[in-house]
């Protein structure tokens, strides 16, 4: 094996391009140059066919029609428009949005906009799982309801919410349901028609396509969804969403739509086979090793573990020259806050700074796993050999009895 | 985020960690931070009772990077030196020997009240005026 290889086990963040898609890119950016609303010679002909073809490409992976698709630069534009759209679209029938704390700040800060200009937001807790309450959501509802946004599944957990029941529940008291499904598409089976789901936010570049594109579904029947627009310009989209389409973009999104619906089950399973692989792994080599969030309702290839009494970026450190990971230890930050979505979980602030978020992908071999476990252990050990808490719980110490100097 | 030789050097060879014999009159430790905040720094003094020097100094911190090497280099820095010039220690000049970046600079005074709490605790053992 090579003595330094370079890991990527951060597939969360952002998927390499798969060098199928790139291909498939490659000739829209000269040999094809036209701009998809060029109605009137074949440079504009070419470029609508190929953004055609892609929309039926991401439309089929998700089980929607091609008219359904509203391309964006990205989830977190798709999540603005969904939201902010849904807002002023429906203002005449309410005000009120109901969204989770774990939710990606794509989301939550949309919410406190939204906010700010009058609107009213409820935040679902989660249980110690990363789940919501669907008592707490059915309840939560009123007649002023015009939205509920659950993310599909958690960047930082892989945990995947109930969404069937969701839109069961929303289907009941007829409010329109959105999900940020950034996390699912393309590496989960998913269908929001099926599943009661009215609007969706994804991306390109978590689903080994580009970056800088994305999508909005947008539920045309039954009923027909409408967003305010929140670009203005030339109406593309539908109007929806103004601005030249990413031409090049589009095609690689809709080529790795292509790509993951042909290979995503047998991927999931091989995924996830690695996935539980590194967790066994480190938790045969090392004690007080907990995984965070559900271990039932979630992605294949993401695990967010905790390694007590270590700090996560001080961890990180010891291999970051050849594995790529994130922390949910925000030392790097000026807040110094750990992450906010595993205190939702009920984690202290002293195992949130612990943890380690693991997240695989397509390109991930098993030796890479082989490696990681070897390497994370043993910087486990370097950096608790390093902890005066470690020594201290050693030896019997209770931590929460201690009077500490806060800073 | 790129750190310098200095800082990685002290993360990756840390010097002087360890655990000296708190119930000894000669030894001051200091222990700042908090689990919560992702920080504890655990700083012991030994003070040689004839010459009035600092002769070991020992260290284990809970942090990221910067606060490892930060603490790491205070226990280097502090021997040799008297209580009156340990206490002089000043946190920028951590900061600067190590390049933190601004981001990291509450290591650097994290390590500056670890040293100065191991001298209050030696000096409180010793019956000295603060």
């Amino acid at each position: 094996m090579n003595k330094n290889p370079l890991i990527y086990l951060d597939n969360n963040s952002t998927t390499p391009t798969d060098p199928r898609v790139v291909e498939a890119m490659l000739p829209f950016f000269h040999q094809f140059p036209g701009n998809a609303a060029s109605r009137n010679h074949p440079f504009g002909w070419k470029a609508e066919e190929a953004v055609d073809y892609a929309r039926e490409q991401i439309a089929n992976l998700i089980g929607a029609d091609a008219k359904e698709i509203i391309f964006t630069s990205g989830a977190t534009e798709a999540d603005n428009l969904g939201i902010k759209g849904v807002f002023e679209m429906y203002a005449r029938k309410g005000n009120h949005i109901i969204t989770a704390t774990t939710e990606h700040k794509a989301v939550l800060d949309t919410c406190k906009k939204i906010e700010k200009q009058g609107g009213e937001v409820t935040y679902l807790e989660v249980n110690d799982k990363g789940l919501i309450d669907l008592n707490e959501l059915e309840a939560a509802i009123t007649d002023k309801t015009i939205l509920v946004s659950i993310m599909w599944a958690n960047n930082e957990t892989g945990v995947i919410q109930p969404m069937k029941e969701i839109g069961q529940i929303c289907e009941k008291h007829g409010v329109l349901l959105m999900s940020d499904a950034t996390q699912a598409v393309g590496k989960i089976p998913v269908n929001p028609k099926e599943t009661g789901i009215h609007l969706m936010a994804f991306t390109s570049h978590k689903m080994y396509g580009p970056k800088g594109v994305g999508a909005l579904f947008v539920n045309r029947k039954n009923p027909r969804v409408k967003v305010t627009a929140q670009v203005d310009g030339g109406g593309h989209e539908r109007g929806m969403r103004s601005g030249t389409l990413n031409v090049p973009g589009i095609v690689g999104f809709g080529k790795a739509a292509e790509i993951a619906k042909s290979e995503m089950e047998n991927e999931a399973i091989r995924l996830k086979g690695l996935r539980n692989k590194l967790e066994e792994g480190l938790k045969s080599a090392l004690e007080e090793v907990y995984v965070n969030g559900s271990t039932e309702n979630r992605m294949p290839h993401v695990t967010n573990i905790s390694f007590k009494h270590v700090e996560g970026e001080g961890l990180m450190m010891t291999f970051n020259q050849n594995i790529a990971v994130s922390s949910g230890s925000a030392c790097t930050s000026a807040s110094l806050e750990p992450s906010y979505v595993l205190k939702a979980l009920g984690l202290g602030d002293d195992l949130a700074h612990s943890s380690i978020r693991f997240s695989l992908g397509r390109f991930t071999k098993e030796e890479d796993i082989d490696y990681a476990i070897e390497a994370v252990s043993k910087g486990v050990i370097h950096m608790r050999d390093l902890s005066p808490i470690w020594e201290m719980y050693k030896e019997g110490i209770d931590l929460d009895a201690v009077e500490w100097a806060e800073h | 985020m790129a750190y310098s030789e200095k800082l990685l050097d002290h993360f990756k060879n840390p010097k002087n960690v360890g655990t000296l014999d708190k119930s000894k009159a000669n030894v001051g430790t200091g222990l700042v931070g908090a689990p919560e905040c992702g920080d504890v720094m655990r700083l012991q003094i030994e003070v040689d009772d004839e010459s009035g020097l600092i002769k070991d100094a020992k260290f284990k911190t809970f942090g990221c990077g910067s606060a490892i090497a930060s603490s790491s280099l205070a226990t280097e820095w502090l021997k040799g030196k008297t209580i009156n010039e340990a206490v002089e220690i000043d946190n920028m000049a951590i900061v600067e020997e190590l390049a933190l970046p601004p981001v990291k600079i509450h290591c650097s005074v994290l390590a500056e009240d670890a040293i100065k709490s191991a001298i209050a605790d030696y000096k409180e053992k010793n019956g000295i005026e603060k």
